[in-house]
């Protein structure tokens, strides 16, 4: 008892950080513990990212050029994985612990010694998920879905569950303390509805994550009993059924997607508002709009998998089901149109990409409607236009509103601001990059390219060269991002504490960079 | 925008720690450990690991025990792990969600299916031509067309009650009524440790433990019976698989929430820890208990029942 005591009474790091490795290894500071998530999934789409090229290099023409169609497998699985269990979703986390105890007024997360630890399982379930490349048999090669009894008869499969279960645990912890946080901490006098949008996206996202990733838990269990210990959940021969896999799978898949986007939502109404110089338009609506999203997203799983043959009455129930998803959707993307109606607007790069997110996002979302569309989906279904279909949502989706965010924040998490003229030049090039490489693959996969394969048809040829060097581009210019936000940190300007002119929030009242621990007492909030 | 609001308590804000990245490290040797030795490469790795990681979170609940002990937690903090709870809770039922529905799939769409019924029963109709849809599928799809080749083959007993006269010999019965009554006396010891009475809080703490360690005891015998006498495995087909899993990760939480219990008394008796007012580590544990019990009577309702 006396050593707690004692323990408390050194005040030091109260203060300012530690120096050193160790201050990031047992840091309880949600500023650090955010830096850390970020540049862990920076890292993560490096790597994913060289992934991509390796798919796009091979895909460049028809043939087998650099790869044989095992390893090309891998790469498509591995590049899958890390972009959405090492690059989107930790961004995600990254922008919650460093912003949503700034925006409610908190000091810290309210379990910030859990906080560290969700993180740090993160490395710990990609260490084993990628010692596979060492071992015979090599890295995971079943694509990120993982479809039974494929991944049941797969190699070395035993490291991708417990990988997976680790990365669960892990987001399972940081879910439960954003939730606690905002329940519990929000400075007196905030009510739920007075709170930023972009905490408000993010309680829903953690509630999902609760509910769904003790189900890919049970998945990724079933997976492995069936694999190793002879149960026969997805084994016809015993009774089993292997699209039982697929429908556990989607129950936790579709959900996760929206987990990957939600977010977004949140950090584009941000953004937006603040460079139109106006209030969000329907900021209550928004909320609600991305409720009925969640709680939509639990009725649709199964629409991944209409050509698997389910009975009609479930063909047309995910139908329909899916095709409401549009309502809440649309009403988000027209109050972002009429925030931004007869607003001041500056263009600066935040803005940017978040107008790009708007539009591309929603060629996004009219794809999937199509893809929706039952007796259409037969012929879209595992083409590349199911492909083309989930980067628009996810690159210029998530992606983009993750670089926004990041330009959005950076000098007030840094003090000082990024260089705009390179900001600028970055937009473009990535604008011009995604669209270069997803676009056409929508004509490909209409035209009847499949997914998943390291060769195709010779009329497919001029799109994919065409996709390939988009990718290069996009995938280049990501390394003048880093430099961007490197020179920011050494050699940038000094940020005002609003840093923006309309940017309204707690987290603008403070000084820039944020002091260590930002509300030591609670501010006050004037309704 | 001020810096103070008066009447309000200061944040408390934790001290640095190096408690999460030695759990992180031990779950490295322990998810590593646990593949490899799925895969056959032995198990010394995943043994170390969980040792290192028993430890880990022993020393870590310690240390909270300590803070709280010390007064050191404000309201925001206990209302903190109040929440935690609930949502951690949250997150167990949502797996057991996964398997249960894994069985209601397995129950009313696979098997009929295989057996040639509705509108996907034509694949089974030419596959599996011989197969009967019942539950519990006795005969293996696979057993219907090779006989005695197959490899996956039915059970040679169900757990389901037999006859009506052996209800008192049916152990899951005894389970029930065990588990059922010690949600009854975790209950009550609530109510003694509320009216500020340890004597008789200890006292139904104690037998809700006891009857903790009965249950998982009874359920050992259960699961040696079936592999010693009835012929019904983890690969005995469909129902082997949903039986054995179900029960198993529920026999699992079991013993966590026994474990849990114990914890809680050792904490009474030895330490004199909790008042009227402050006992959240036991609160935590009795609703994890509450928890585990209501599976339970989904589970005697669905696998052993209906």
């Amino acid at each position: 008892m006396s050593a707690v005591v004692e323990n408390n009474d050194h005040h030091d790091d109260h203060h300012g950080p530690r120096k050193g490795i160790w201050r990031w290894m047992t840091t309880t500071n949600h500023k650090d513990i955010g830096t850390l998530y970020l540049w862990f999934s920076f890292l993560a789409f490096l790597v994913g990212g060289a992934f991509a090229m390796g798919i796009r290099a091979e895909l460049f023409e028809p043939g087998l050029q650099l790869m044989d169609p095992i390893r090309y497998n891998q790469l498509v699985t591995m590049h899958g994985l890390i972009m959405i269990f090492g690059g989107v979703m930790p961004a995600f986390v990254g922008l919650a612990n460093w912003l949503i105890p700034m925006q409610i007024g908190a000091p810290d997360m309210a379990l910030p010694r859990m906080n560290n630890l969700s993180f740090w399982l993160l490395p710990t379930a990609f260490a084993i998920l990628m010692s596979t490349a060492f071992m015979e048999g090599g890295m995971p090669g079943f694509g990120w879905t993982f479809y039974a009894p494929l991944s049941t008869n797969y190699p070395n499969v035993a490291f991708f569950v417990f990988a997976v279960h680790i990365m669960g645990i892990s987001s399972i912890m940081g879910s439960i303390n954003v939730i606690v946080t905002i329940m519990n901490m929000r400075a007196p006098g905030m009510t739920l509805m007075q709170m930023p949008l972009f905490t408000w996206s993010w309680l829903i996202t953690a509630y999902l994550l609760i509910a769904v990733m003790p189900v890919l838990a049970g998945a990724v269990t079933m997976l492995l009993m069936d694999a190793y210990f002879g149960t026969s959940f997805f084994d016809a021969a015993g009774g089993g059924d292997p699209v039982l896999f697929q429908h556990i799978f989607w129950f936790f898949g579709h959900p996760e997607v929206y987990i990957m986007i939600l977010p977004a939502f949140g950090i584009t109404s941000h953004i937006i508002s603040t460079f139109s110089r106006k209030p969000l338009f329907g900021h209550a609506s928004m909320i609600y709009a991305m409720s009925s999203i969640a709680i939509l997203s639990f009725v649709v799983w199964a629409h991944h998998m209409f050509t698997v043959g389910m009975p009609l009455a479930a063909e047309l129930f995910f139908m329909w089901a899916t095709m409401l998803i549009a309502i809440p959707t649309g009403v988000k993307v027209f109050n972002w149109c009429a925030t931004i109606f007869k607003g001041s607007i500056t263009y600066e790069t935040p803005m940017l990409f978040a107008i790009a997110f708007v539009v591309l996002f929603t060629i996004g979302g009219f794809s999937g409607l199509m893809l929706a569309i039952t007796p259409a989906d037969f012929q879209y279904h595992d083409t590349y236009f199911v492909v083309a279909h989930f980067h628009y949502v996810l690159v210029p989706g998530s992606v983009f509103s993750i670089m926004a965010a990041v330009y959005f924040w950076l000098p007030k998490w840094t003090g000082n601001m990024y260089d705009e003229k390179l900001g600028k030049l970055h937009f473009w090039l990535s604008f011009i990059g995604v669209n270069v490489t997803f676009f056409p693959q929508h004509f490909v996969g209409l035209a009847g390219m499949p997914r998943r394969y390291a060769d195709y048809a010779l009329q497919f040829a001029e799109w994919n060269a065409i996709s390939s060097v988009g990718a290069f581009l996009f995938g280049l210019s990501q390394l003048l991002f880093l430099y961007i936000v490197l020179k920011t940190i050494f050699v940038g300007k000094k940020a005002t504490p609003r840093v923006w002119d309309g940017a309204e929030g707690l987290e603008w009242t403070v000084d820039s960079p944020a002091p260590y621990h930002t509300f030591e007492t609670p501010p006050k909030i004037n309704g | 925008m001020s810096t103070e609001a008066s009447g309000h308590e200061k944040y408390y804000i934790p001290e640095k720690s190096s408690i999460p990245i030695v759990f992180a490290a031990a779950t490295l040797l322990v998810g590593w450990g646990a593949a490899n030795a799925v895969v056959g490469g032995g198990t010394s790795m995943l043994l170390v690991g969980m040792m290192a990681l028993v430890a880990t979170m022993g020393f870590w609940w310690a240390v909270v025990i300590r803070e709280s002990q010390a007064g050191l937690d404000t309201p925001t903090l206990n209302s903190s792990y109040v929440y935690g709870m609930a949502w951690f809770i949250f997150s167990e039922v949502m797996f057991f969600f996964a398997f249960f529905g894994a069985l209601f799939y397995i129950r009313s769409f696979a098997v009929p299916w295989l057996g040639g019924e509705g509108d996907k029963g034509l694949a089974g109709e030419l596959l599996w031509p011989e197969f009967e849809a019942t539950w519990p599928p006795m005969i293996t799809p696979e057993q219907s067309v090779m006989g005695d080749q197959a490899v996956t083959v039915g059970p040679g007993e169900s757990m389901y009650l037999h006859s009506i006269s052996s209800i008192f010999t049916w152990l899951p019965l005894w389970n029930t009524i065990v588990l059922l009554s010690s949600s009854g006396t975790v209950h009550f010891a609530h109510m003694a440790l509320k009216d500020n009475n340890r004597k008789r809080f200890n006292f139904w703490l104690g037998i809700t433990v006891a009857l903790a360690f009965i249950f998982v005891i009874l359920q050992a015998v259960e699961y040696y019976e079936a592999y010693a006498h009835l012929g019904l495995t983890i690969s005995s087909g469909v129902y082997g698989t949903t039986f054995f899993m179900l029960t198993g990760f529920h026999g699992m939480h079991v013993l966590i929430g026994g474990i849990f219990l114990l914890t809680q008394l050792t904490r009474s008796t030895g330490f004199k820890h909790f008042t009227d007012k402050e006992h959240f580590g036991f609160e935590a544990a009795s609703w994890y208990w509450h928890f585990v019990d209501v599976v339970w009577v989904c589970l005697f309702l669905f696998v052993y029942i209906l």
